[in-house]
Parts: C-alpha cells; structure tokens; sequence
C-alpha cells in the first residue's frame, strides 16, 4: 500500500516522528506526545492526505516501558482511499503526565473516544468540551484497562445479597481455569510482577465480545 | 360455607353434583397465576434475540398464557432477566424488581444472567443472584427457545406447588441419543419429557 502518508509526515516533522513502519499494509507512525495535535492536523487538512475519518483510538498499558501508555488512532481518508495508523507514548510508570492535546477540534468524532481513553487508561486529554468517564461509573475508581487494575477486582454499585439471605451459595465459579484458557494467561500485574507482561501481543485492549462490552 | 384445615382455606360449594368442581383456595390461585404469567422483559444483550424468538409465533410462550409484555413493572408478574447485567446497570434492575407487585417470579434467561457468564471481570454482575432473588436459571448462551419452553414449565410448576426454592433448567436427554442412530427425522415423533420423582415436570399440556 502506499506510504505516502509516513514520507510526507517524516518530510513534514522530521525528528517529531519517532519511529515508523509498514507491516502488511498497514502504515504506522509513532509520533512525539507534543506533537500529536499538530500531527493531527496536518493529517487531516494536507491535500494529499486528506484524513477525514477518525476510526478509533485507544490506549494500550507496557508498564515495563517508559513513557508507559500507548494511545493508538487509526485514521482513513474517505477520499483518496487510504489508512494510517499513529500511535503516541505518554505517562511515567505512575501515569504522571499522561496528557495530550485533545483532537476533537480537528474531528468531532473523537469525543466520545477520547473520553472512553480517559476512562479505560487514564489519559487526560487537554482541551476536551467534555472529558468524563462513558463507561463505567462515575464512582468507579481507577482505570480499569491498566496492567495494574486487579483482574477480578469489581466495585459493585449495589452491595451484593448474603448466602443467609439468598439461602443458596452464591460464591462464582470462573467460567475458565486461572489461565483463561489462553497461552498466555490471565495476569494479575500486582501479583505477577518479577514476570513482565511485554510484547505486542499482550499489550491487550479490551478484546471485541458478543453483545456487551 | 368454608372451613380451614392445616392451613389451606378449603372452599366446598354446595349444589348438584354436575356442574360444580371443588379445590382449595390456593391451588386455584396458584392455577390462576401459572397460566397468567405477565412478563417484564428486562432485554439487555444477545439473549434479547431467542427472547423475541420465543415469544414469537413459532415458539409461542402464549401458549402458557404468558404472552402479555407489560413495560411497567407494577403491572408485571414474571420478570424476565435478559442477557448481561453491567454493575451500572445493576441499580436499575433492583429498583424495577422492587416496583414489581407480589407475588413475583424472577427468570434468569441465560449464562450470563444467571452467573455473569464469560464475563469475570470489572464491569459485570456475576449472576443476577447477587441483587435480586431468582427463582429459576435457563442456561446456555443463549439458551434455545425450547430450553426457555423449559425454564417457563419448571417455573409453573414450582409455582403450583408454591415452591420458591431456586432451580436450574436441566438438558433435556436428546431422542436421537437415546433411540440409537436413526437420523432426527427417524425419531421426529419421539417426545420426551423430563420427570423429577415420577411427576412429569410442566405436564398438562401437549
């Protein structure tokens, strides 16, 4: 596929562009955390990128890295038929000074992303008209998609029934064994610490399910 | 002329033999409420889809009288716990079960309904159970209608016998198993039914 959106931003922004490749057709450009709006910017109104579409974005934990949190978008132009993917790392392993510019000036359509961000990982978006959680509860606590969110950990908003009271055992058994049934297991950071959880492939979001989410 | 014992107000009529039929009090009650079964359907997931399948005319629940979906819970007899419970959602699925009018039945239809399912994580209810009381568990994800057929049978018959102690629908014993390996179409007449101590479960109807 064409890389024409990876030389033009190199050529454009020269040092600001961390790192990029291009696997199986898809582009992908790490970018500087302070660069991101600009980047943006420049993505969406160069005429011969015309990115018009803001597709999705995410944010993915390493917590053995540093910056620690990825925040991932994926663009495409409707008009010239092409996509890219950038990427921007934030956050010291405390998440301190996980911020970035908010994009919603550029694409309205990032609202509501940037929130679920925001809310899932813990990254602050400056310049947002809104920025609240869209999933969870406002009493919820912490960050739920960070490696260091106890897996199991749940913060029910109604206190849950007693056995006395139900007059049955209510105790859950886990649908799967501790590994989830996965090679690489379910992984409580906290628990599993000396063992780092690296890779991109366990570098996971949360995985697409039928129904709810 | 009525007169009580252990219990039960027994109702005698008095007149000819033809004509009149005599039960206990209860029992006509409890007869009335099992063919009467007005439903809150409470859809929040995948589940929602086999609901509409049964509910439809293939599958057809009016056939146990519980045809009518009644959208306010003060009108609603039978709530019907539809799919995934969120821990956001569990707030509202308490205050409605509260609003609903006693007697109250409560239907756990499918896995994650009645046990959180595959969900074992921060955003989920692990099984309805944990808020409201339920008084009967479909499983399956989803459960096929047939299934749900014998979720709504088990629930009449705990109700005319009053019981409230929490069931779980069990698999049905497959014809095609048990008649050897004659294809479906062979055993399509075959019906079998489910018993638990020599009473056939959600029999009278056929």
């Amino acid at each position: 596929m064409s890389e024409i959106a990876l030389s033009r931003l190199k050529e454009t922004f020269g040092e600001a562009i961390l790192e990029t490749h291009s696997y199986l057709g898809d582009d992908t450009a790490v970018v500087a955390p302070e660069q991101w709006r600009n980047v943006c910017r420049f993505l969406r109104e160069d005429s011969v990128l015309q990115f018009d579409m803001f597709i999705d974005l995410c944010g993915v934990d390493y917590p053995d890295r540093e910056p620690r949190m990825e925040v991932v978008a994926h663009l495409v132009s409707t008009t010239k038929n092409h996509r890219v993917r950038i990427k921007t790392r934030v956050g010291d392993s405390e998440m301190d000074g996980a911020e970035l510019d908010s994009v919603t000036s550029i694409w309205p359509g990032a609202d509501w992303l940037e929130r679920e961000v925001y809310d899932m990982s813990g990254v602050t978006f400056r310049g947002h008209p809104d920025l609240r959680r869209i999933l969870m509860y406002p009493e919820f606590v912490g960050h739920p998609l960070r490696k260091d969110y106890p897996a199991q950990k749940t913060q029910p908003l109604v206190p849950y029934r007693t056995e006395e009271e139900a007059g049955l055992p209510l105790e859950k058994l886990a649908p799967f064994r501790e590994d989830e049934g996965m090679s690489f297991g379910r992984k409580d950071w906290t628990r599993s610490h000396g063992e780092p959880v690296t890779g991109d492939g366990v570098g996971l979001r949360s995985g697409g399910s039928h129904g709810a989410d | 002329m009525s007169e009580t014992t252990g219990g039960h107000r027994t109702v005698t009529l008095d007149g000819n033999e033809a004509g009149f039929a005599t039960t206990k009090l209860d029992a006509l009650l409890n007869w009335a409420r099992k063919n009467s079964l007005f439903q809150y359907p409470f859809a929040t997931a995948c589940c929602g889809m086999e609901f509409f399948s049964v509910a439809g005319p293939k599958y057809d629940i009016a056939r146990f009288g519980a045809e009518a979906p009644r959208f306010s819970p003060r009108q609603a007899d039978l709530l019907w716990v539809v799919g995934t419970i969120s821990q956001r959602q569990a707030p509202v699925l308490r205050r409605i079960y509260e609003q609903m009018m006693e007697p109250k039945w409560v239907m756990a239809f499918g896995t994650c309904a009645s046990c959180g399912g595959f969900y074992d994580n921060y955003t989920t209810v692990p099984g309805i159970d944990k808020i409201i009381p339920c008084d009967v568990y479909i499983p399956g994800c989803p459960p096929r209608p047939e299934a749900v057929l014998d979720g709504l049978m088990l629930l009449q018959a705990k109700i005319t016998h009053g019981n409230r102690t929490p069931e779980i629908v069990k698999p049905r014993e497959d014809p095609a198993q048990k008649y050897g390996n004659g294809s479906p179409s062979q055993n399509s007449n075959v019906t079998v039914r489910r018993s638990k101590g020599g009473e056939i479960i959600g029999g009278g109807h056929s």
